[in-house]
């Protein structure tokens, strides 16, 4: 389905990061594993998508600088010789209720997920341009439709997402960018395993599906919207939550 | 300096598909060649990789006629 694209996809150590690289990776896709931290787990990514029998590589950066973004973006393209697909996924939380969210809680979390996807996206967009043609996909999150308490900085940070992809698919539909959000709910992550069980059944409560949603579901969404499959599809948000959110 | 005009005519040409009568040193890429802000940024990059140079987003603004491009490449090559 993605035979010779080449796929960068931020925060793929682990989470929802690691199941987009693997899933697209078993499309066909040549994989850009990108990590700020966790090295070893990413390591690892690049170790079972060779298994799968594609071709992968690890890149250490962090998104909210932009000599990171660029050092990045440039490695890849040495490396595979063109930049097909990006999916923006690398996140942070520092949930706080907003009168007790310092200063430093709010600006790290915008750093990260809002201007990490600009940075990412303009990045990419010189390639993509050249090519006359690219796909970027940004995982933002229901909440940032919703809102949820607890989250300002989350939550302002992933509607900003939207925003954003929203007036990147405009400028760059005339060069057959596309450009989609998609809006996770709650997914089986590191992050919902911290949760208690109380809160895990609230959670059930709101959800029509009843029950978590799991990487991979967002991770095959994700393969529709680099595929040829969503060719007419640009600027949307979809939602990934179990029909939490309508 | 006549060879810097002709390079970045021919690129015009191509990219614009405009009549290689109007791209003279006066010409406005917008108003006069009818291109697009998108379009100027890729007629960035395309003289970026045909003189082998780069053009800092700063530099980039400042260009609105084909004469300011051929100055810019003139003077900074």
């Amino acid at each position: 389905m993605l035979q010779g694209k080449v796929a960068l996809v931020t925060g793929a150590s682990r989470g929802i990061g690691r199941a987009i690289a693997l899933e697209l990776a078993k499309q066909g896709a040549k994989v850009a594993v990108n990590f700020a931290g966790s090295e070893d787990k990413a390591q690892r990514v690049v170790e079972e998508i060779q298994q799968l029998g594609s071709e992968a590589i690890k890149v250490k950066a962090n998104v909210s600088l932009e000599t990171d973004v660029k050092d990045m973006i440039k490695q890849v393209v040495n490396e595979f010789g063109s930049l097909d697909i990006l999916v923006n996924n690398a996140g942070i939380t520092r949930d706080n209720l907003l009168m007790r969210m310092k200063e430093e809680e709010f600006d790290e979390v915008i750093q990260t997920n809002l201007k990490g996807v600009f940075l990412c996206t303009k990045g990419v967009t010189r390639q993509m341009m050249k090519q006359k043609s690219g796909r970027i996909i940004n995982i933002a999150s229901i909440v940032g439709v919703s809102g949820n308490p607890g989250q300002a900085n989350y939550v302002a940070a992933k509607a900003g997402v939207i925003g954003l992809t929203k007036t990147t698919a405009k400028e760059l539909a005339s060069r057959n960018i596309l450009v989609n959000a998609i809006a996770p709910g709650f997914i089986e992550t590191d992050m919902t395993d911290k949760l208690s069980e109380d809160q895990q059944s609230g959670i059930m409560d709101m959800i029509p599906l009843a029950k978590l949603g799991k990487a991979e579901d967002v991770a095959r969404v994700v393969r529709f919207l680099a595929s040829e499959d969503s060719n007419y599809i640009t600027g949307q948000t979809i939602h990934v939550d179990g029909g939490m959110v309508m | 300096m006549a060879d810097t005009l002709e390079r970045i005519k021919k690129i015009i040409v191509d990219r614009l598909d405009v009549e290689e009568s109007k791209v003279t040193m006066e010409a406005s890429f917008k108003d006069d060649l009818e291109a697009d802000s998108l379009d100027v940024v890729e007629l960035v990059m395309e003289l970026e990789d045909e003189f082998d140079m780069e053009i800092s987003d700063d530099d980039a603004e400042k260009i609105q006629t084909v004469g300011d491009a051929v100055n810019y490449i003139n003077s900074n090559q």
